[in-house]
């Protein structure tokens, strides 16, 4: 079922908006910045917004115009010498969390950390208590733990 | 008629499925020594319901292939200018076919299972497909009450809708089913758990018939995931081979939890140890498997390829997840703690690193399954927010890179305790490997973390996997064992692919003009032309692109910017040249104002190797089951001669000594 | 204590099970909102989307509350909310128009065909305003009050039913 009838609730989404723009993309919408170090802090940090009108895929993996030119607004961000992080605060303070892929630790997302934390508790819990004690017995089955 | 026919078939496999559910619970109400007379017809019942599902599967299948457009899913799904492949595959490419694809495996599954399994003590049969029909039963009831396929049109359509491009695609034609069949497969494991739960019978013996289920079940999972993981890849158009997306985890957590309960399942064969975690992996992975179809199709979570989505059919999925997985749980809360814990074992040995990794994936899966239903949770508050890869990999790696390491020395440890010391050579070996490659890499370059981790673990996983072959006549190995070996081997070749294709992938985005040269990599990209072509149900831009590797003689790759028109929608059709050391990925765009035209292409190296380990992973599982099959057959052919000749000697015995009357 | 643990796994699965029926009986929103309400718009100057009438820029959100609205010729929810937008001009709501990745020709005929409420339209090719202000589609509505401080906004195309909650949104933005 991976990615299979994608495209189904996005001509679902898109019917309205059917009607296409004719205009050429923005100028890094689809082109590389020609510096690979920045072009790669760009590509990194495409691959970790989310497009806005397709839902459920970075900016670096949509076709949609405003993913393009969302790109735009990072490569040319990225060129001006604005780090990625700043950018990423840029779109969060317009959009909310919802653009970011890379939840931060905040009043809604806590959880997000706290659970990871306290499954490495109970893994140790459960480890320690199965596989901790040495056990000097044997075959003794029907003895509960 | 046929479509008539194929309801009433369904009507009659779910009154079947009472009788099976009805008989079973006879059985098991039954005191000892005591028979209900209903209890003969579980089996029977079982059987014939098998049939009667596949045959409604089979007619929808020819209702597809003649394209009955009286028949309103062939309407809004199928369309006569389709290729003939598509038409047929179209069947289960929408929530109503696949609901009966589903079904008919479940049923034909149930079916061989009533046929075929003499193992188990009768009450625990009885209880196993007393369940077996309750989950049809609610499958039988979503299709007729809510989904039926068989739906005519008062007026049968001129034309039919068409079926979404990007399904008119081979991979997509074995991907939906193979996952399906991979779901069923944990129902029926989930079936044996509870009979054995209820009738008290956790035992190696019930593992041993519960585990050519899971082993198949998760071989399915494994080969769906790679061919939808492939898929996604060639067919989307930007390179990516898994984006974490709601979708993607729901199947991947049924996978997940298939595998820890194929390796618990196999210590309480082997051990008799880990009774009661068998039994909660296989209530789990069968949840996992439902909750995923639950995701896909009720549209709760964000997804743009939620698939079929209808809040009332996610309230009816919903309802059976309730039902069967808060009913199992309810009994696994109330019966568990009478299930003894099985034999004991220390932590240095084969069932101490089993446990281990055991609980590693529970925790991976746990980080998963929160980071898919978080979004859920906030949306409850009016919060959205978003959680993709630089959550779920940094969070999945806490878990799984101690569970690699544990994997490469967990085969090399014996059963119930071990010292290390008795393989220091191999622990110094795998340490060494894992070191000297990350040392070795980051020597060229930097890279990031993730992948770097993943090169030295892949290294000393592909050695380490081979190592309990060291020192055994390789003749004398037994399949089974030969199975193992090569699934480890295929998670180290996945592994290499995946920090490969993260660590050295090469991008080059431009626009050229006919004639113009991109260099990427070892490769001059050459647009030679761009012509329009046609095909079946499409128009298209094919564009001629010439690659050169160093200079050499020219490959021509053809990548399509493809529009359908029924229903109306364009698809990028990549073009992959494959190496033996990874895939040149190109994928053609819109041509810009001046002439030039949009040209995106990738060098991904050793991208294949992902699912190449996939397939490997999935030949291991399959070695598995026939080794398994064939020692246990070997077993009941010597106890059935054993039996035969007990009551030979006692049929001399009885008939000698009788004096002539 | 073990006995409790057994429990456990029912214990989540039911608040799972709640949760997603929850949400099952929810409306889904498809819109993602902008956060920048009650911030102060960002600096942008746009040139004129066509001959016939000025660029927008920051500049002009001074005095009255004003609405600014995000559209596009190539948009269909556009025409089917351009009567609302006349409506709301007629009442003498100031309307300043951005046009996102569009045509100068092809402003001019959205305007001839179904009428011109704007008293400005920038053109945004490159969606930057659209991006700065945190509006995730065509067309979307801002009202904006009189030290140039977004105060609401509407997403997706004005039904007759909308022009009473912009109009009082204006007021409250005095």
């Amino acid at each position: 079922m991976i990615r299979w009838l994608f495209a189904v609730l996005l001509t679902v989404l898109a019917l309205p908006l059917a009607a296409q723009d004719s205009m050429p993309p923005a100028p890094y919408a689809y082109n590389q910045l020609a510096d690979p170090r920045l072009e790669a802090e760009a590509s990194a940090l495409m691959h970790t917004l989310r497009c806005l009108k397709c839902q459920s895929q970075s900016i670096a993996d949509s076709d949609a115009p405003m993913a393009g030119d969302m790109r735009h607004q990072v490569r040319a961000r990225i060129l001006a010498g604005e780090s990625p992080e700043a950018i990423r605060r840029w779109l969060i303070a317009r959009y909310g969390d919802y653009v970011s892929y890379e939840p931060e630790v905040s009043s809604t997302t806590w959880p997000l950390f706290a659970v990871p934390l306290l499954v490495i508790l109970i893994v140790a819990g459960v480890l320690l208590r199965r596989l901790g004690k040495r056990r000097s017995d044997g075959d003794d089955a029907g003895a509960a733990a | 008629m046929i479509a008539e026919i194929g309801l009433a078939a369904l009507w009659l496999a779910a009154a079947l499925a009472v009788l099976q559910l009805v008989s079973g619970a006879l059985t098991l109400r039954a005191g000892p020594g005591q028979t209900n007379p209903l209890a003969i017809y579980a089996r029977p019942a079982a059987v014939v319901q098998a049939f009667l599902a596949v045959l409604a599967f089979l007619l929808l299948l020819r209702a597809f292939a003649v394209t009955d457009l009286s028949l309103k899913l062939v309407a809004t799904n199928s369309h006569s200018m389709k290729p003939f492949i598509y038409k047929l595959t179209g069947t289960w490419g929408n929530h109503e076919g696949s609901m009966l694809l589903w079904v008919g495996v479940l049923a034909a599954s149930g079916g061989m299972l009533a046929a075929f399994e003499r193992r188990l003590p009768e009450r625990t049969m009885a209880a196993t497909l007393a369940v077996q029909g309750f989950v049809a039963l609610g499958f039988y009831a979503f299709l007729l009450l809510s989904s039926n396929p068989f739906e005519r049109l008062a007026v049968p359509a001129a034309e039919g809708n068409g079926l979404n491009p990007l399904l008119q695609d081979i991979g997509l034609a074995i991907h939906p089913p193979t996952l399906y069949a991979g779901y069923v497969g944990l129902s029926v494991a989930f079936s044996l758990a509870m009979g054995a739960l209820l009738t008290r019978e956790v035992n190696p013996a019930f593992a041993r018939v519960m585990r050519p289920w899971v082993l198949g079940a998760w071989v399915l999972l494994t080969l769906g995931i790679t061919a939808g993981s492939y898929w996604a890849y060639y067919e989307l158009g930007w390179g990516g081979w898994w984006f974490w997306d709601p979708v993607e985890n729901a199947s991947l957590m049924p996978w997940l939890a298939a595998t820890a309960l194929m390796h618990s399942v196999s210590v309480l064969a082997a051990r008799d140890a880990l009774r009661t975690w068998t039994i909660m992996l296989g209530v789990l992975a069968f949840s996992m498997s439902m909750l995923g179809t639950f995701l896909v199709r009720s549209g709760v979570l964000t997804s743009v390829h939620a698939f079929a989505v209808d809040p009332e059919r996610g309230a009816f999925i919903l309802g059976l997840l309730g039902l069967y997985i808060g009913g199992a749980l309810t009994i696994f809360a109330l019966r568990a703690g009478a299930v003894a814990e099985g034999k004991r074992f220390a932590a240095a040995s084969r069932e101490g690193a089993l446990v281990f990794n055991n609980v590693m994936l529970s925790a991976i899966l746990a980080i998963v399954l929160l980071g898919t239903l978080y979004p859920l949770l906030t949306e409850a508050f009016d919060v959205r927010v978003s959680v993709g890869p630089p959550y779920f990999n940094p969070a999945g790696a806490i878990f799984a890179v101690p569970m690699l390491l544990v994997m490469a020395v967990g085969p090399l440890l014996r059963w119930k305790s071990d010292k290390p010391a008795r393989i220091q050579f191999e622990l110094a070996l795998i340490a060494a490997l894992v070191i000297g490659v990350i040392a070795l890499v980051s020597f060229f370059g930097q890279f990031p973390l993730l992948p770097l981790l993943g090169l030295g673990l892949a290294a000393a996983l592909g050695v380490a996997a081979f190592l309990p072959l060291r020192g055994r006549t390789l003749a004398r190995v037994p399949v089974a064992t030969w199975g193992m070996v090569i699934a480890h081997f295929g998670i180290a070749v996945s592994l290499f692919g995946m920090a490969c294709e993260g660590a050295f992938s090469e991008e080059r985005l431009a626009a050229v003009a006919p004639g113009g040269t991109e260099q990427i990599g070892d490769f001059a990209v050459t647009l030679e032309a761009v012509t329009p072509i046609a095909g079946p149900n499409w128009t298209a831009m094919e564009a001629r692109l010439a690659v050169r590797q160093n200079g050499g003689e020219p490959v021509i790759l053809t990548p399509q910017a493809r529009s359908f028109w029924s229903p109306p929608q364009s698809t990028s059709e990549s073009a992959l040249l494959t190496k033996w050391n990874g895939q040149l990925y190109a994928v053609i765009g819109n041509q810009a104002e001046d002439g030039r035209w949009q040209v995106r292409v990738w060098w991904k190296p050793f991208v294949t190797f992902i699912w190449y380990g996939g397939l490997l992973i999935g030949l291991g599982g399959i070695l598995s089951i026939v080794g398994r099959m064939r020692v246990d057959l070997k077993r009941r052919a010597a106890s059935t001669m054993g039996a035969q000749r007990r009551a030979d000697v006692e049929a001399l015995g009885a008939a000698a000594p009788q004096p002539a009357e | 204590m073990r006995k409790l643990t057994l429990w456990l796994p029912l214990a989540l699965f039911a608040f799972f099970a709640g949760l997603a029926a929850y949400m099952l009986t929810q409306e889904k929103d498809q819109f993602v909102e902008s956060t920048m309400i009650g911030q102060p718009l960002p600096a942008f100057a746009l040139d004129p989307a066509f001959d016939g009438l000025p660029g927008a820029s920051r500049a002009d959100f001074t005095g009255r509350p004003k609405l600014l609205n995000i559209w596009a010729s190539w948009c269909l929810p556009c025409i089917a909310e351009a009567p609302q937008l006349e409506a709301l001009q007629k009442q003498g709501v100031e309307i300043i128009g951005i046009a996102i990745r569009d045509k100068p020709a092809d402003v001019a005929g959205f305007l001839a065909r179904y009428g011109n409420p704007y008293a400005r339209i920038g053109s945004d090719r490159i969606s930057e305003v659209q991006l700065a202000i945190g509006s995730s589609g065509v067309p979307e509505t801002f009202v904006i009050d009189g030290k140039g401080v977004i105060r609401y906004q509407h997403i997706g195309d004005i039904g007759a039913e909308d022009v009473p909650t912009l109009l009082a949104e204006l007021e409250k933005a005095q």
